[in-house]
């Protein structure tokens, strides 16, 4: 339903869902990786401030290599993902799911000498917005996207339990899928917005006002999963 | 089946895959069972899918096939043996195959280098063209023949040129190809702006007589870094080029391809300027040399860059 999935299939003859990351948590991201490159830049010039004149080859050495290899170093060996990434719970992986390794991780951080242009990321963000997987022209040259990684484990949503009812008529999958998904929800959404919503399916409930309409839903729901 | 047996029937067995995937070590079964155990999780995520089981299930099977999926496909291969021999033989190949990029790049580079050491020779004055006063200045100082150490001012030390010439050269390069993604524009302006710079500084400081010292420094490093810059360039006109001409395929999928051999294009260009930075920074500027060796051994190594290119390799190509 949401267009920020993309599916790939796995020679297992399965398909994954990857939820594609978008600009701003991109941004963000690279915030917390700019911040980070530059403490270590001031750390190192710190120190290299004891060396005299020596210390300033150590600096742009240091700059030369946060800047361009880095990166693409985190990304390739610590699961595609440099310090931001991981803070923002974003990763950078194949088109095909699969996990980056040192080409695809080189090719998009070379490459983002060009979505850098004119102005922090400029072209990149263009280039993001025009295509539907948010790839900036390193992505698209790299094969790679940045999805979101799936947080460990989500709270499990769970139906509240009640005695089971048939619904009065048959259900096709999509419609029995809508209302699981509405019976999972029934916890994060208003008691009022719920039951209005319950008001909704008049095959399945009749003339039955909101809270009553409701816990006949619940019921439904909970033969569609399986309890009896 | 319904969700609620389903999931019954199976929970011991996700659980213990999720506490694979977190642990790694002390999992609960043999890692040898890893692929048997992915392939029945992958099973489950296609009923799941195909009985229209509830979001939060499918949810939660996906993420245990994503996972395992990255764990089964996890590349843990040793890459540093692969790297001496991409040097050895790869790269020097892959530049033979992509000739006719680099020939293009190399006249793009070298002709305006090349034109502008001449001209200058008979107009001096051009010069003021193509460098500020201060510039001229400066490569006045550097060049100076009663220095003792060329190409840098007389204070700054080696490990200090050393840290600039990587930052800023291999930046160059990095430029140059990345350009070639705006359709290979970049990567031709970068080609013919340094050429020109280049040889507005040679032909100038040829002419106004610092000859000896100028080329006493650029010899050592000139193969190695002016190499590198074609073929940084020579990897993003191949980019440019797979943009513009795209062939059969559509623009994206020939981009992605063009990446490719692109890319390992400019694993051998970095480590020329790594290479060259490193002669340029603590042999260029020694005097303690005589200018007819420091020359000798530039031209040696353009004697051994262009064997390198053109031989290295092919015997393993034979076979």
């Amino acid at each position: 339903m949401l267009d920020t999935t993309r599916r790939v299939a796995t020679p297992e003859g399965i398909e994954l869902t990857l939820r594609l990351a978008g600009p701003v948590p991109r941004a963000l991201a690279w915030g917390i990786d700019l911040a980070i490159r530059l403490a270590v830049l001031f750390a190192v010039s710190m120190l290299a401030s004891l060396l005299g004149r020596a210390g300033m080859g150590v600096i742009l050495l240091t700059a030369f290599f946060v800047e361009w290899l880095l990166p693409a170093w985190f990304e390739a060996s610590w699961n595609g993902q440099t310090p931001g990434k991981r803070a923002m719970g974003i990763a950078v992986l194949n088109d095909d799911g699969t996990p980056l390794r040192w080409p695809g991780a080189l090719t998009r951080n070379l490459l983002r000498a060009v979505d850098f242009l004119p102005v922090l990321y400029g072209v990149g963000l263009v280039a993001m917005l025009a295509n539907r997987d948010f790839k900036r022209l390193g992505d698209l040259a790299a094969g790679t996207v940045v999805v979101y990684l799936s947080e460990k484990s989500t709270a499990e949503r769970r139906i509240l339990e009640t005695a089971p009812i048939v619904p009065p008529v048959a259900l096709t999958l999509e419609e029995q899928r809508a209302l699981l998904e509405l019976a999972e929800r029934a916890d994060s959404l208003t008691q009022e917005r719920f039951e209005e919503l319950a008001e909704l399916p008049r095959p399945l409930v009749g003339d039955l006002d909101g809270p009553r309409a409701a816990a006949r839903l619940l019921g439904m729901a909970n033969h569609i999963a399986g309890r009896q | 089946m319904r969700q609620a047996p389903f999931e019954a029937m199976h929970a011991r067995e996700w659980q213990e895959f999720d506490s694979f995937l977190e642990n790694g070590k002390n999992a609960p079964f043999d890692p040898a069972e890893m692929p048997e155990r992915y392939r029945r999780i992958c099973h489950a995520l296609a009923l799941a899918q195909d009985r229209q089981y509830s979001p939060a299930l499918v949810d939660r099977l996906n993420r245990l096939a994503l996972r395992g999926h990255h764990v089964l496909y996890q590349n843990r291969r040793r890459q540093s043996g692969r790297v001496l021999e991409f040097m050895v033989a790869g790269f020097p190949r892959l530049v033979r195959a992509e000739w006719r990029l680099v020939v293009a790049a190399g006249l793009l580079f070298f002709g305006p280098l090349a034109l502008l050491i001449a001209v200058l020779q008979v107009h001096p004055e051009f010069v003021h063209y193509l460098l500020a006063p201060e510039q001229i200045a400066q490569f006045h100082a550097m060049y100076d023949p009663a220095n003792r150490r060329l190409g840098m001012r007389e204070a700054d030390g080696s490990l200090q040129m050393f840290g600039f010439y990587i930052w800023n050269n291999v930046r160059i390069g990095f430029q140059t190809f990345a350009g070639g993604l705006a359709f290979g524009v970049g990567s031709v302006w970068f080609l013919g702006a340094n050429g020109v710079i280049i040889g507005a500084v040679a032909g100038y400081l040829t002419q106004v007589g610092y000859s000896e010292t100028f080329w006493s420094f650029v010899a050592g490093h000139s193969s190695p870094e002016l190499l590198a810059i074609v073929v940084s360039g020579a990897a993003g006109l191949r980019m440019g080029l797979a943009l513009i001409s795209p062939g059969g395929l559509t623009r994206k999928s020939a981009l992605m391809a063009a990446a490719k051999p692109a890319v390992r294009l400019m694993y051998g260009a970095a480590i020329m300027f790594m290479f060259a930075a490193f002669v340029e920074a603590f042999w260029s500027p020694i005097t303690e040399f005589a200018f007819e060796v420091k020359v000798a051994v530039g031209l040696a190594g353009w004697a051994l860059a262009l064997a390198y290119f053109l031989l290295a390799g092919r015997a393993r190509a034979a076979h």
